[in-house]
């Protein structure tokens, strides 16, 4: 079973160097890898390279981008206008309600003044459109066609018409990319519409829904319960819509209970979705209070009493 | 001259090709089962031109396939580099098989990439993937003769055009 080892062309040609040279290189891999994951060099290269990025991101979405204008231009006229009247009808009603809401907010100002609260959130948005590509099935994230120029900065909040859709990580010059909140790697604070729990909403392997893992076993949570980001950490704005509440279970420990959730916004990949301008005000610890006492110029030479104190506990 | 121009263009254009495929959408419902093109292209080039591939040239692809990507630099790399050694190793034996035979060598190599990159991401600190991660090398398996046979075809008529 011995066949010609050192034969040039053997069919079972295994040279020492060959494999040397795998060693190599999946060192390198490892290398670049771990010094990526702390370092953040990706970002950097792609940010250098986004003349090649880019256009190649628009190329790519071109096939889907052609298939939705197809879709519209061949649509037929009845389900226009039938699309056509129910927008009207969206937009009569979200009208009224604007109006409304307009009266709140001025009641709103003028409570807010009386309390001397200052902190208040515009509403100052940016529409973007998403590039219909695919980075990996199995990360969710999503390309959309604004970037650094068009003013978007990573950690800008992106809303849709129903709800919070993610976070911009990386801004390129023309191109961002925002993470969904159903990635695992993603936890957005939330607080539950009825009762003001506040709990964590992971997103889940599975990618189409939310976890809220760790809430109290005896907390007030069911199924239908609506979830409004808190605004606590200060990248979300407080009071938009997250999920709802879909299962709750005990957890194995049967210390915690373990919910699951529904994203309202629709994360799919196509779409116009809006950014957020004004990050949220962080939430955080209070600020250190100001050195108290006199003034620094009063301040006596510091450097005699530490002198002797030093000298005292020499012997 | 001329031959080897068009020879060296469909080379690095069907690579370019499957970087860009790698992007390309499909449906929500068939997302899973999107195969690995530069990994397919790559490997077709490594059992007919084993001359152009090398392990060098499957990092190079593999850092611009995560520059594309986004996602970790040298993960890709690292993924097609084990792939190419691997299929330069087996190279003689997997030239000969049939062509199910080599669909399934490739079936293997795909889920042995699979595995590599469950690997890396465990590593990275991601969760464990749900079941249809596993899809993806059997759709890569069952294209593999139609990518073979389309890039083979290709490959003959430039020959026939130009010899």
């Amino acid at each position: 079973m011995v066949l010609s080892r050192d034969g040039s062309t053997s069919l079972f040609s295994d040279s020492p160097a060959g494999t040397l040279r795998l060693l190599m290189y999946i060192a390198l891999a490892a290398v670049l890898m771990v010094l990526d994951h702390r370092n953040g060099w990706l970002q950097q290269a792609r940010y250098a390279s986004a003349l090649v990025i880019e256009p190649v991101y628009r190329l790519a979405g071109l096939p889907s981008a052609g298939v939705e204008a197809a879709r519209t231009a061949f649509a037929d006229r009845s389900r226009l206008i039938e699309d056509n009247r129910r927008l009207r009808e969206a937009l009569l009603i979200a009208n009224a309600r604007l109006n409304r809401m307009a009266a709140v907010d001025q009641q709103n100002q003028r409570l807010k003044r009386l309390l001397d609260v200052q902190r208040t959130l515009g509403m100052n948005a940016q529409l973007a459109r998403v590039i219909d590509i695919d980075l990996d099935p199995f990360r969710h994230r999503i390309v959309l066609n604004a970037g650094r120029r068009q003013g978007v900065r990573p950690g800008q909040a992106v809303i849709d018409a129903r709800g919070i859709v993610g976070q911009v990580v990386e801004a390129l010059p023309d191109t961002s990319v925002v993470l969904l909140i159903t990635d695992p790697s993603h936890a957005i604070p939330v607080t539950v519409a009825r009762t003001g729990l506040r709990a964590i909403a992971d997103g889940s392997a599975a990618g189409d829904r939310l976890e809220l893992p760790n809430v109290p076993i005896s907390a007030d949570l069911r199924v239908g319960d609506q979830l409004l980001s808190s605004g606590l950490g200060g990248r979300f704005p407080a009071g938009f819509p997250v999920g709802t509440v879909t299962a709750v279970r005990p957890d194995r420990s049967g210390m915690y209970a373990r919910a699951w959730a529904r994203p309202a916004a629709d994360l799919g990949r196509v779409g116009e979705v809006l950014l957020l301008r004004d990050l949220a005000d962080p939430v955080g610890p209070p600020a250190p209070a100001p050195a108290s006492g006199p003034p620094a110029s009063l301040k006596p030479a510091a450097a005699a009493p530490a002198a002797s104190r030093s000298a005292g506990a020499a012997p | 001259m001329n031959r080897l121009r068009a020879r060296r263009a469909l080379f690095w254009g069907s690579l370019l090709l499957a970087l860009l495929l790698m992007l390309v959408p499909l449906p929500v419902a068939l997302l899973p089962l999107k195969p690995y093109w530069p990994a397919l292209v790559l490997l077709y080039w490594t059992l007919e031109a084993p001359e152009h591939v090398s392990i060098g040239l499957a990092f190079v692809v593999g850092l611009g396939a995560d520059v594309f990507d986004g996602a970790l630099l040298g993960e890709q790399a690292l993924r097609l580099t084990v792939l190419v050694f691997l299929a330069l190793r087996f190279r003689s034996r997997l030239r000969f098989f049939p062509m199910w035979q080599q669909a399934l060598a490739v079936l293997a190599l795909l889920l042995n990439d699979r595995v590599l990159l469950l690997a890396v991401r465990l590593f990275a600190g991601d969760p464990w993937p749900p079941a249809a991660y596993w899809l993806a090398p059997f759709a890569g398996a069952l294209l593999w003769p139609f990518v073979f046979l389309l890039l083979d075809d290709l490959r003959a008529r430039l020959r026939v055009r130009d010899g």
